[in-house]
C-alpha cells in the first residue's frame, strides 16, 4: 500500500480492471456476480461464526467448540443443520403476515449491500457511481424488518427490543454518514471502486477520527457489543427475535452476521484500502482485511460491558455527532489546502487532532446518560 | 399537549436468563422507566422449616446445605453454632480453625460468583464470569479434597467437623492463597475503572444509610451504604476475635459500591485464612457428642456473617431428638425488602443491574 | 460483643411508661401483651439510650394452645440487642398489630408468618400469602397441619 513501492503494481492493476461486461455480456456478468456474492456471504458467515465462537472462547480462557470436525471447524454447519431441523412455532396472537415477512425484509438488504463492494478492481456486481450512497440507503431498510419482527410477535419483550433498535439505528445513521462524507471528500467520488483506487495512503491513517466514528457507529447499527442492548441476553431474553424459531430464526441469525461482514467490508473498502496489497491476489487481501476488522469487533464484544439505551442515545448525539462535524470541517479545510492530494504530514496532524479531541470531549463535554426519573 | 402514555406490566418471569434462580418480578413500566415492582416468591419453596421438625439435629445439616447453595459451608456453620449454643457443647480448637478456614474460603467462592454474575448482568458477555469461575474451580477442588463434594458439602457437624483435612490440603491451600491476590488485582485492573461499568453502576440504585437500617439489610448491602457493621467484628462468634482484618465500607450505597465492597472483602478473607493457617493447632476435630443429641428445653439464636448477610438459626428445643421449631433468618429475603425503593425511577436495564447487585440466592429466600 | 440487654431491666423501663403491658420478663426476653405491642415497639425505637432501630428477625412458634411471635431488635450504634415476644391465644383467627410502620424490614417476614402460621398482621400494606399460592387451604407450619 506504499505509494512508491507499488507504482508498477498500481499501473498494472489499473490496466487490468475487470470490465463491466465480463464474462458473457451484461447478463453473464450479473449471473456470475450474483452467484459469487451469495456464495461469498454464506461462506463468510460460516467462517465468521466459527471465528467468533472460537475467538470468544479463547479470550474467556475456555476452549470454544472443538468437537465437530477438526478444531471445531464444522461447528457452523452443525448450527445450520440444527436450526433448519427445528420446529417453526408461531405464537397464536401474532400478526401472521408481518411475522412471516419480517426476516425477509431484514435479510434482503444485508445481501444487497454487497452488490457495490469491489472484490478486485472493477470486480463487483454493479459499479454504481453513487456506490456509498446506495449502501447507506439500503442498510436502513433492515431496520424496518426488525421493527416488523418486534411488533408482529405480540410479545412485550420483542416490542421493547424492536423500539430500542429503531431508536439506536436512527441515531447512529448520522455519525456514520458524516464519517463517510469525510472519506468521500478526500477520494473525490462516491463510487466505491474509485475510493479504493484513490487510497495511495490508506484512509485509516488520513482519517483516524473518521475510522473510529465509523467503527463505533457501525457496531451500533448492527447491534454488536457494547451496543447490543437490542438483544441483550440478560435483560429482555432475546429482544426482537424471542418468538422466532426454525428457519426464520436462522434468517435473523444470518442477518446479524451478514451485516457484520457488510460493515467490515465497508470499513475495509473505505479505510483500509480494499483489495490493494502486494504479492497476494487482490480478493485474498480483501478477505484477510475483512476478517481482521471482524476480529476487532469480536475483541470489543468480549471485553466491554453493554451500555443502557439512554446512554446509547447520549453517546450518539452528544459525543459522536459533534466529533463527526468537527472531523468533516477539518477534512474539508485540508482538502482545500492540498487539492492535488494529501501529503504524509497530514497523517500526523490528524492523529494528533483525534487524540486531543477525544480526550477533551470525554473529559469535559460529555456525560453518559441521565439518572433517576421521579415517579 | 403532553403525549398520553399508559404503563404496562412486564413479567420478568421465573425462567429468565438473569434472575439468579427462579425468581419472578412483575414490573410496571412506563416506556422504559420502572414505575412499580412486585416480587413474587415461592417458586423454590420446599418447606425446609417444617422438614427440620422431623429430622434429628444431625440430620438437618444436609438440609441446611441446600439453603444458600452457593455458600453451603456457611450455612452448616451457622446451624452447628446454634445447636452448640442450645446444648452447651464446646468445640475443640483445631475444629474451630478448620471451620474458619472453610467459611472464609466459601466466602471468597460466593463473592466470585456474585461479582461475576453482576458483571454478566452489566453485559460483559461472560468474560469476567468465566475468569472468576476459573478461580472458583480451585476453591471447589479444595473442598472436594475435604468432603468429597463440589456444591453441598455436609462437612460440619455439631461439635466440630466430620473429619480431619487430608495431608495434601495444606500445600494446595498455601498455593491458592499465594496466587489469589494476583488474580484479584487482575480483575481490578480490567474492571475497576472501566468507563462503561462506571457509567452503568455509579450512582445507580442508591440505598441510603437510613433506608438500609430501616429495611433490616445486612451484609455487603448494608456495608456499601456506609454502615460499618460486620457480625464477625461486632458480635464475634467462634474464634473470629483472634484474627485481624478490616471491614470495607462504601460511601454512597450504589451498585458500584456494593461491587467494590465484595471485591475488597475477598482480600480480607485471604488475610484471615493466612492467619488461621499459621495458628492452627493439632488435636481432635470433633467433640464427644452423642449420635442423637437431646438438648435441654430452651431456645437459642446463633448468627454468622454469611456472604449474603446475617444468617441466623433460631432453634427451640423440647428435649427430644428433633427440634421443636427451626427458623432460618434469610438474609436474601430481607435484603430484598428495599428493592422497590431502590428501583423506582430507573430503567429496565438498571432494574436488572440493581437486582443483581443485591445478590440473592433463591434457595435461601424460599427455603 | 453485642450486649443482650436484660429483659427485666427493660421491662421496668417500659412499665414506667406503659403500665400493665408486660406479661412476664426474664433475663433473656420479655413478653408483651399484644394490645400494647405497637406502643412498646415505638417506645423502644425512639427512646434515646435504647434506639432499637434495627429489626433482626420476626418469627412465630406454635405452642399448641397459643402462638408466640418473637422479635429480635438491636441497635447498631450502641451494639446491644433485645428479644421481645408476644402471645396470641386465638387459634381460628389470630391477629396482631403490624410493625411495618416502624421497621420496613418486617414487610416480607410478617407475610411469611401469615402464610405459614396463619397470624394476620393489622396495618400491613400487603397482607397476602408469600410462598404458597392464593387459594391454598391451611397453614403448613402449624403443628396440627399434618
Amino acid at each position: 500500500m506504499m505509494a512508491i513501492a507499488d507504482l508498477n503494481i498500481n499501473d498494472m492493476v489499473r490496466l487490468q480492471a475487470v470490465p463491466p461486461d465480463w464474462p458473457g455480456g451484461f447478463w453473464g456478468h450479473w449471473l456470475f456476480f450474483t452467484v459469487v456474492i451469495i456464495g461469498f456471504v454464506l461462506t463468510m458467515v460460516m467462517g465468521v461464526i466459527y471465528i467468533e465462537r472460537r475467538g470468544m472462547g479463547r479470550m474467556q480462557s475456555r476452549l470454544g467448540p472443538n468437537r465437530t470436525g477438526p478444531f471445531g471447524l464444522l461447528q457452523p454447519v452443525a448450527d445450520a443443520v440444527k436450526v433448519l431441523l427445528k420446529e417453526n412455532i408461531v405464537p397464536t396472537a401474532a400478526d401472521k403476515l408481518v411475522h412471516w415477512l419480517a426476516p425477509v425484509v431484514a435479510f434482503a438488504p444485508a445481501l444487497m449491500i454487497f452488490a457495490v463492494i469491489p472484490f478486485q478492481n472493477g470486480a463487483m456486481l454493479a459499479d454504481l457511481n453513487i456506490g456509498i450512497l446506495y449502501v447507506v440507503a439500503i442498510s436502513s431498510v433492515s431496520t424496518v424488518g426488525v421493527f416488523m419482527a418486534g411488533w408482529g410477535s405480540s410479545n412485550k419483550y420483542s416490542l421493547l427490543g424492536a423500539m430500542r433498535n429503531v431508536a439506536a439505528v436512527v441515531s447512529y445513521e448520522i455519525p456514520l454518514v458524516l464519517a463517510i462524507v469525510g472519506v468521500v471528500l478526500i477520494a473525490g467520488s462516491l463510487s466505491l471502486n474509485q475510493i479504493v483506487l484513490a487510497q495511495d495512503i490508506p484512509f485509516i491513517l488520513l482519517q483516524p477520527l473518521g475510522f473510529f466514528l465509523f467503527f463505533a457507529a457501525g457496531c451500533a447499527e448492527i447491534n454488536r457489543s457494547p451496543f447490543d442492548l437490542m438483544e441483550a441476553d440478560s435483560e429482555i431474553v432475546a429482544g426482537f427475535h424471542t418468538e422466532y424459531s426454525g428457519m426464520k430464526f436462522a434468517m435473523f441469525y444470518l442477518v446479524e452476521y451478514a451485516e457484520a461482514i457488510a460493515i467490515s467490508a465497508i470499513i475495509t473498502t473505505l479505510f483500509l484500502g480494499g483489495w490493494r496489497g502486494p504479492l497476494l491476489p487482490p480478493w485474498l487481501w480483501f478477505i484477510i482485511k475483512v476478517l481482521l476488522v471482524f476480529f476487532a469487533m469480536v475483541w470489543t464484544r468480549t471485553t466491554l460491558p453493554r451500555i443502557r439505551i439512554d446512554q446509547l442515545m447520549a453517546f450518539a448525539w452528544k459525543c459522536l455527532f459533534p466529533l463527526a462535524i468537527i472531523n468533516l470541517l477539518i477534512t474539508a479545510l485540508q482538502v482545500l489546502a492540498w487539492p492535488a492530494g494529501l501529503p504524509w504530514v497530514v497523517v500526523i496532524i490528524n492523529l494528533a487532532i483525534m487524540a486531543i479531541l477525544i480526550l477533551i470531549w470525554s473529559k469535559f463535554f460529555f456525560k453518559l446518560g441521565w439518572g433517576r426519573i421521579e415517579v | 399537549m403532553a403525549l398520553k402514555t399508559e404503563p404496562f406490566v412486564l413479567n420478568l418471569g421465573p425462567v429468565h436468563p438473569s434472575t439468579h434462580g427462579v425468581f419472578r418480578m412483575r414490573a410496571t413500566l412506563d416506556g422504559e422507566v420502572v414505575v412499580d415492582i412486585e416480587p413474587v416468591f415461592g417458586y423454590l419453596h420446599r418447606g425446609v422449616e417444617k422438614l427440620a421438625e422431623q429430622r434429628t439435629y444431625t440430620g438437618i445439616i444436609p438440609l441446611t446445605d441446600r439453603l444458600d447453595y452457593i455458600s453451603a459451608m456457611n450455612n452448616n456453620f451457622a446451624y452447628c453454632l446454634a445447636v452448640e449454643k442450645l446444648a452447651g457443647i464446646k468445640v475443640p480448637e483445631r475444629a474451630e480453625y478448620i471451620r474458619v478456614i472453610m467459611a472464609e474460603l466459601q466466602r471468597i467462592a460466593a463473592f466470585l460468583i456474585a461479582v461475576g454474575a453482576f458483571l454478566n448482568d452489566c453485559g460483559a458477555y461472560f468474560t469476567p464470569f468465566l475468569y472468576m469461575f476459573r478461580e472458583r474451580e480451585k476453591i471447589v477442588d479444595l473442598f472436594e479434597m475435604v468432603s468429597g463434594q463440589r456444591l453441598t458439602y455436609n462437612y460440619m457437624r455439631v461439635g466440630g467437623v466430620s473429619q480431619d483435612v487430608p495431608e495434601e490440603f495444606w500445600p494446595a491451600l498455601r498455593k491458592f492463597v499465594d496466587e489469589m491476590p494476583r488474580f484479584i488485582d487482575e480483575y481490578d485492573r480490567l474492571l475497576m475503572q472501566n468507563e462503561i461499568l462506571l457509567a452503568r453502576a455509579k450512582g445507580v440504585g442508591i440505598l441510603t444509610k437510613e433506608q438500609a437500617i430501616n429495611a433490616s439489610a445486612s451484609g455487603p448491602v448494608l456495608r456499601a451504604s456506609g454502615v460499618k457493621w460486620d457480625i464477625r467484628k461486632a458480635d464475634p462468634y467462634s474464634i473470629y476475635d483472634r484474627f485481624e482484618f478490616d471491614i470495607p465500607t462504601g460511601t454512597v450505597g450504589d451498585c458500584y459500591d456494593r461491587y467494590r465492597v465484595r471485591v475488597e472483602e475477598m482480600r480480607q478473607s485471604l488475610r484471615i485464612i493466612k492467619q488461621a493457617m499459621a495458628q492452627i493447632p493439632s488435636g481432635p476435630v470433633r467433640a464427644e457428642v452423642p449420635h442423637l443429641i437431646r438438648p435441654p428445653v430452651g431456645e437459642a439464636y446463633a448468627r454468622i456473617e454469611s456472604p449474603k448477610g446475617e444468617l441466623g438459626f433460631y432453634l427451640v428445643s423440647d428435649n427430644s431428638i428433633a427440634p421443636y421449631r427451626c427458623h432460618i433468618r434469610p438474609p436474601s429475603l430481607i435484603n430484598l425488602t428495599a428493592l422497590r425503593d431502590m428501583v423506582r425511577g430507573w430503567k429496565v436495564a438498571d432494574l436488572i443491574i440493581i437486582f443483581g447487585s443485591i445478590d440473592i440466592t433463591v434457595g435461601e429466600i424460599d427455603r | 460483643m453485642t450486649v443482650a440487654l436484660s429483659g427485666k431491666e427493660i421491662a421496668n423501663q417500659i412499665l414506667e411508661k406503659f403500665p400493665d403491658s408486660i406479661i412476664e420478663s426474664s433475663e433473656k426476653d420479655l413478653v408483651v401483651k399484644s394490645e400494647s405491642l405497637l406502643d412498646v415497639a415505638t417506645f423502644l425505637k425512639e427512646t434515646p439510650g435504647l434506639d432499637f432501630n434495627y429489626l433482626n428477625y420476626i418469627t412465630a412458634v406454635d405452642y399448641y394452645d397459643h402462638f408466640e411471635v418473637v422479635y429480635m431488635l438491636s441497635s447498631l450504634e450502641h451494639n446491644h440487642s433485645l428479644v421481645i415476644k408476644t402471645r396470641c391465644y386465638d387459634r381460628e383467627n389470630p391477629v396482631l398489630p403490624s410493625v411495618v410502620g416502624l421497621w420496613q424490614g418486617a414487610d416480607f417476614q410478617e407475610r411469611e408468618i401469615y402464610d405459614l402460621m396463619g397470624i394476620r398482621f393489622e396495618g400491613h400494606p400487603n397482607m397476602k400469602r408469600i410462598f404458597l399460592w392464593e387459594g391454598f387451604q391451611g397453614h403448613p407450619l402449624r403443628k396440627d397441619f399434618m
